[in-house]
């Protein structure tokens, strides 16, 4: 379970700087952001902007762009399900539905103790030995109903 | 007694439990006061038998696997005494699956270390660098041209022309880029390469460097490959500290260095100009073309862009195999494909081999057919972006050229397999509702079309007025195809189309007429 610090303007200055020197560096510096804090904080936003001479709206553009960042922190576990046609095809839809009746919870939304963020992933290129997952960064496949209740047990503890 | 074992440190075999295996096998070791040597390798692409451990031996290396925890001690046993295992399968080398293939571009993936450079070049690493340096840039890219190799990634552009483009437009910077945004479901050639043997890839772009005049690198890969982040870092330092990266490469006078960049979940980032955007730090949107990356590609400079592929297919290509490499394949389609078996497949994996092999020896042959047992019923070839074929089509030869002229594409040469319980129409409606997800919204066609083509495709199934809007269906996919900036939205209507065409009676009764004329 991976462990993050809380929001510090401090800290966040620090570590926009750290990297504001990269030739575009803004994907770079959200990535350590969301390292660091589990997400991408909204006082963050004009930070990063004024650092590398950008508009807030250009910033703010770029962190909703992609589908990684988070504007808020996530449940204390991730599970992301693999939903893409190599698992489709090896029974990943019916595993996902299992995950979510487990969980209580659909896939894309945290469960309502904020133990578990179920996720969708769109390939993990783990293709042949599908459907895979990944908790918490650990990766998992050759899922079956057995491996997939043992993994919803695991991100519920 | 002592033992050297090889044990894959990819990620498909860590997700079936190869890191558990390798501890297991410590430990057991230990208890018998064995002296182990546990090498951690890419994967040898076989990954019905993963985690596979191999263990070294006078006559090579003989296999083991699918290798779980339980069974190390008895593995143990086997391989100290050289004797009898269930799940002994000899030498490697000579599994006929193995054995069968032509490995040029993943000759050592699986073999040597990939955090080594020393076992790189005791593999016949860096010898296509140390001739490149010798020649001038035009012998360069006459080798790349000689080839015929095409780009990997999907378009299958010539990789010499497009070098050439970029080797005859001055500029004060130029840059190599490294499209490892592989987020087509059922391929992982990419990341098998870049964990399994990253020095290739490095090679291969410090190749560009050379004959282009670049200086500069990067590789953006997608952030579902942690791993391949990791082994791509770790070589990269290591070619640095042996001297074939910095400044003077090799003790010449040219200079190249490398930076990876992880990608933040979005599909639409493997298309190159987006790519572009991402890597100068932008929202990913499609730029139109022209100008091409060529004349004006990252931070408005010059830029190589090809996929991983490509550039690994370069040092064979550089170290003398130019001829050797084009002598492979058929038609336009020159040397080998690295092609990836995967979904509901027997023997998934990678398997390497000159174009020209067809469609049904892949599945039905190499394959094995399906895991559950149960009929072929439909074949997804080239991602998402890729046409589903049916038994029927089982003869199309595995080449550019003669899988566009069937309305499919090879793409970036994954085989996606699904048995007879397979609902098309839900797998065209997955193709439209993915597009729409992962659309970067540039254009009308693609960002509009694909969720009204969702929306459509639900009435379908619903039974709702079908024969019309079935023809909506294939108008949105004609304006989509004709319309789109890009692939995403130009590719998308092929699954959809071809789902509709060869599975006809998936989608929902059947028009009104011909029942009439029944």
């Amino acid at each position: 379970m991976p462990v993050y610090e809380p929001w510090e303007a401090k800290r966040g200055a620090e570590i926009i700087a750290e990297h504001s020197h990269l030739e575009g560096a803004t994907l770079v510096i959200l990535h350590a952001l969301q390292e660091a804090f589990g997400y991408v904080p909204e006082p963050a936003i004009p930070m990063i902007a004024s650092a590398l001479n950008l508009s807030r709206a250009e910033v703010h553009g770029v962190v909703t762009f992609y589908h990684d960042f988070r504007h808020k922190p996530a449940g204390k576990h991730v599970l992301k399900l693999c939903r893409a046609e190599a698992c489709q095809a090896a029974g990943g839809d019916a595993l996902a539905a299992r995950a979510e009746a487990k969980l209580g919870v659909k896939i894309g939304n945290t469960s309502a103790d904020e133990r578990v963020t179920l996720e969708p992933i769109y390939c993990l290129g783990l293709c042949a030995t599908a459907p895979s997952a990944m908790l918490d960064g650990r990766v998992v496949a050759r899922l079956d109903e057995a491996r997939i209740d043992a993994l919803v047990a695991e991100a519920q503890q | 007694m002592s033992l050297r074992l090889f044990i894959p440190r990819d990620a498909g075999a860590v997700a079936v439990g190869a890191d558990e295996v390798a501890l297991a096998l410590e430990q057991a070791a230990g208890k018998r006061g064995v002296a182990l040597e546990i090498v951690r390798t890419g994967s040898r692409g076989l990954y019905w038998l993963e985690p596979m451990v191999e263990v070294a031996t006078p006559k090579g290396r003989v296999g083991f696997g699918p290798v779980s925890a339980a069974d190390v001690a008895s593995l143990l046993e086997a391989m100290l005494s050289d004797g009898p295992h269930a799940l002994r399968l000899g030498l490697t080398e000579e599994i006929p699956w193995l054995k069968r293939q032509t490995r040029l571009t993943f000759a050592r993936c699986g073999i040597i270390d990939p955090r080594s450079v020393e076992d790189y070049r005791a593999h016949d690493g860096y010898k296509g660098l140390e001739r490149a340096l010798k020649l001038t840039s035009d012998a360069i890219l006459a080798d790349v041209t000689a080839s015929g190799l095409r780009g990997r990634g999907g378009a299958g552009f010539p990789t010499g022309i497009k070098w050439k483009t970029v080797a005859q437009t001055a500029a004060d910077q130029k840059y190599i880029i490294c499209n490892a945004d592989e987020g087509d479901s059922g391929t992982f050639a990419d990341r098998m390469i870049m964990e399994g043997d990253p020095f290739v890839v490095i090679e291969g772009m410090t190749i560009a460097g050379v004959a282009v005049g670049a200086t500069k690198g990067y590789v953006y890969i997608r952030s579902e490959y942690p791993h391949a982040v990791a082994a791509m870092n770790a070589a990269i330092a290591a070619a640095r500290r042996a001297g074939y990266l910095g400044s003077g490469i090799c003790g010449s006078k040219h200079s190249f260095d490398l930076e990876v960049r992880v990608g933040a979940g979005a599909y639409v980032c493997g298309e190159e100009t987006s790519l572009l955007e991402s890597l100068e730090g932008r929202r990913g949107l499609v730029r139109a073309k022209p100008p091409l990356p060529a004349h004006k590609g990252l931070f408005g400079k010059p830029s190589v862009i090809n996929n991983v592929l490509s550039f690994a297919a370069i040092p064979f290509i550089l170290a003398g195999g130019a001829k050797a490499y084009a002598d492979f394949g058929m038609g336009r389609s020159r040397g080998t494909m690295p092609i990836q078996l995967a979904g509901n497949i027997k023997h998934g994996g990678l398997f390497e081999t000159a174009f020209g092999v067809t469609l049904g020896e892949l599945v039905d042959d190499i394959g094995g057919g399906t895991l559950t047992g149960r009929p072929v019923r439909a074949v997804q070839v080239g991602g998402p972006l890729g046409a589903y074929f049916p038994r029927a089509l089982f003869d199309t030869p595995f080449d550019y050229e003669a899988f566009a002229a069937r309305d499919g594409l090879i793409g970036h040469g994954g085989v996606v397999v699904f048995d007879d319980t397979v609902d098309m129409a839900k797998q065209a409606r997955f193709a439209m509702e993915f597009c729409a997800i992962e659309s970067c919204g540039k254009c009308t066609p693609c960002r509009i079309g694909a969720v009204r083509g969702t929306e459509t495709i639900d009435k379908i199934r619903a039974g709702e007025r079908v024969a019309e809007n079935l023809a909506v269906v294939e108008d949105l996919c004609n304006t989509m195809k004709f319309g789109s900036l890009c692939a995403l939205g130009g590719f998308t209507p092929y699954p959809v189309m071809s789902a509709l065409t060869h599975f006809r009676e998936d989608f929902g009764p059947a028009p009104k007429r011909l029942q009439a004329a029944e």
